[in-house]
């Protein structure tokens, strides 16, 4: 197992290499140079004082030495500071919103879990019943929706005609006045829809993967064993079947991330929830280059994380993926 | 091989529905300018936000204009966004896939772990990210899609060739002293085109769906060119009056979606029969 991490250890420093060029190569398809903002203002800023700007900023050096001192910053996570006029340190502006995000698509992903497992392993074992064509067209139906425009009618019909779910924020106005279990109730109503939003999309994919993965491990000479041993059916396919289609589950949780992570940007800016995402988006609006840059490389990285959780978590679960690489 | 693919492709019922949505389609934003009741831009002060009626079938938008007009004029830039950024994808992603499969070695480690680079971002930030530097117009975004959307085709490529260079078909051209290029692009792609077709119009989906939402955003086709995802903005800010604004744009969306992953699949599984699960 050591030998294993240290393996798919070694395996993500070419990936964090090219992930940083990649992030360089954007930064500099911005038009103009950083300095422009600060010397175009003042029109009588002297070619000098732009020279000394460039110095300041590394940017006379050639291009490679600007990429190792960059490198360098991000090594102490100095992702530099914002254009906004609070010109606050980019990494404290995610660190405050990088949590909620974190807490959404984590109740989300136990929500596709929790959800597609059971849907997907039904409508494996009774393949071609009335239950299996419904989620088949769920699953379609899923995979084309725009979740933005779910979320609109949701909002219209819980939000707006029932009035049941409040439809912006992840607090009401009198969050401070009530008592701690009820701001729990609170938050908790705020965090619904968009929990359930950021769900959808990744239920109709997960439950169709189960299903299949289901399908292939009931062929398997190992479950014909079992029943010749004489088990129940529910013994075969609850403890024999269902363990071995779950192992490849772990992968595709996984490569859920980066769809996640990027689909936050869209139901946290509908509705409004003060995350990583949505300051993504005004920052992409207000053209603040160091935010973007620096939530685009915090994304590749929790990428990075999750697709290594995932493998060694398999690892752990599956002797043989430890033993065959 | 050609008649068993029709045959298999027409008894798939859900296959061929696919396949009358996307024509469909095609003659709605081909016929726009005859079959629009009304001109998509003309405003109308006097009847703004108006319900559903004989007149405007779907109602009136925040400025008067006609919903049902403004929605099959965008019909057009779903088609166009669709195709453009998927030709991208494909092009993009059928070379380096080629190169890398047939070359092997280093040049398919290097276009490979390219590939594993680029997956490591959520493309929906990569396209924001490059959107926020260049100005938000229907070209850039297609172009962002596409450089965006071709890592899966790679993979898909680059596993065709690997195993279609050792075929005897491969060796006699190269015996009769055919050149890489010519092996590669007249002699091994077209054989690997089957599995890019079903990738491509799949790919026609996911760019109409993400173009939506970045027109939702405000970042994408620029208003007053009307689109499906900048008419749901409207929706949104008009969110307790006016549902329709909301309802039929997205509808179109699902249906469109809908058809092109229908079709796709029907296509693959018409190709190979195998493959079906």
């Amino acid at each position: 197992m050591v030998s294993y991490l240290v393996k798919r250890l070694l395996t993500m420093i070419p990936l964090l290499i090219g992930i940083t060029i990649i992030c360089f190569v954007v930064i500099h398809l911005a038009p103009g140079s950083p300095t422009d903002l600060q010397t175009e203002l003042s029109p009588h800023a002297s070619v000098e004082a732009r020279e000394r700007l460039m110095a300041l900023y590394d940017l006379d050096k050639p291009i490679h030495v600007q990429y190792l001192l960059w490198i360098k910053k991000l090594a102490t996570l100095d992702l530099g500071h914002s254009f906004s006029p609070d010109g606050r340190p980019v990494v404290d502006k995610i660190a405050e919103r990088l949590p909620i995000t974190i807490i959404i698509n984590v109740l989300s992903m136990i929500l596709i879990i929790a959800v597609a497992v059971p849907l997907g392993v039904i409508s494996a074992v009774r393949r071609d019943s009335l239950f299996d064509k419904a989620t088949t067209i769920f699953v379609f139906v899923g995979f084309a929706i725009p979740t933005f425009w779910l979320a609109l009618l949701l909002m219209i019909l819980f939000g707006v005609n029932l009035g049941w779910l409040p439809i912006s924020g992840i607090r009401s106005l009198n969050y401070e006045y009530l008592p701690a279990w009820q701001q729990h109730v609170d938050l908790a109503r705020h965090l619904i829809l968009p929990v359930l939003l950021s769900a959808f999309g990744g239920l109709a994919g997960f439950s169709r993967y189960m299903r299949a993965n289901m399908l292939e491990v009931i062929r398997q000479d190992y479950i014909t064993t079992a029943r010749a041993k004489g088990l129940s059916e529910r013994v075969v396919i609850y403890k024999h079947a269902l363990r071995n289609a779950l192992l490849p589950v772990i992968t595709i949780l996984g490569l859920s991330v980066p769809g996640l992570i990027g689909g936050s940007v869209i139901f946290e800016t509908i509705f409004a929830i003060p995350g990583m995402g949505q300051l993504f988006y005004l920052s992409v609006m207000s053209r603040d280059y160091p935010v973007v840059m620096g939530i685009l490389f915090i994304g590749a990285i929790l990428t990075l994380m999750g697709n290594l959780l995932a493998d060694v978590s398999y690892a752990a679960a599956d002797p043989r993926i430890r033993v065959s690489s | 091989m050609k008649t068993d693919f029709w045959y298999r492709f027409f008894r798939n019922k859900l296959a061929v529905a696919g396949g009358i949505v996307v024509v469909a389609l095609f003659a709605v934003s081909l016929l726009a300018p005859w079959i629009a009741p009304c001109d998509p831009n003309e405003i109308n002060i006097d009847r703004v936000l108006e319900s559903p009626s004989s007149e405007h079938l779907l109602g009136t938008d925040q400025l008067g204009r006609d919903v049902l007009s403004r929605m099959i004029w965008g019909s057009r830039i779903s088609l166009k966004v669709g195709f453009v950024a998927t030709g991208i994808a494909i092009l993009v992603g059928a070379v380096l896939g080629a190169v890398a499969g047939y070359y092997g070695r280093w040049v398919d480690s290097v276009i490979m772990r390219f590939v594993d680079v680029m997956l490591c971002f959520p493309s929906f930030f990569l396209i924001l990210a490059v959107i926020a530097l260049l100005e938000p117009s229907i070209w850039n975004i297609m172009i962002v899609i596409g450089l965006t959307g071709w890592m899966g085709i790679t993979r898909l490529v680059r596993a065709d060739f690997i195993s279609l260079k050792e075929r005897d078909f491969v060796q006699a051209a190269r015996v009769i002293g055919a050149g890489d290029g010519r092996i590669i692009f007249r002699h091994i792609l077209p054989n690997a085109m089957a599995s890019v077709l079903v990738a491509a119009t799949l790919g026609v989906a996911g760019a109409i769906l993400t173009e939506s939402a970045l027109s939702f955003l405000g970042i994408g086709v620029q208003p007053p060119t009307p689109s499906w995802g900048n008419i749901l903005t409207a929706g949104k800010d008009n969110i307790d009056i006016a549902w329709w604004l909301s309802l039929y744009p997205g509808l179109a969306i699902l249906i469109t979606v809908l058809g092109y992953n229908l079709l796709g699949e029907g296509i693959r599984d018409s190709l190979d029969p195998r493959l079906r699960e």
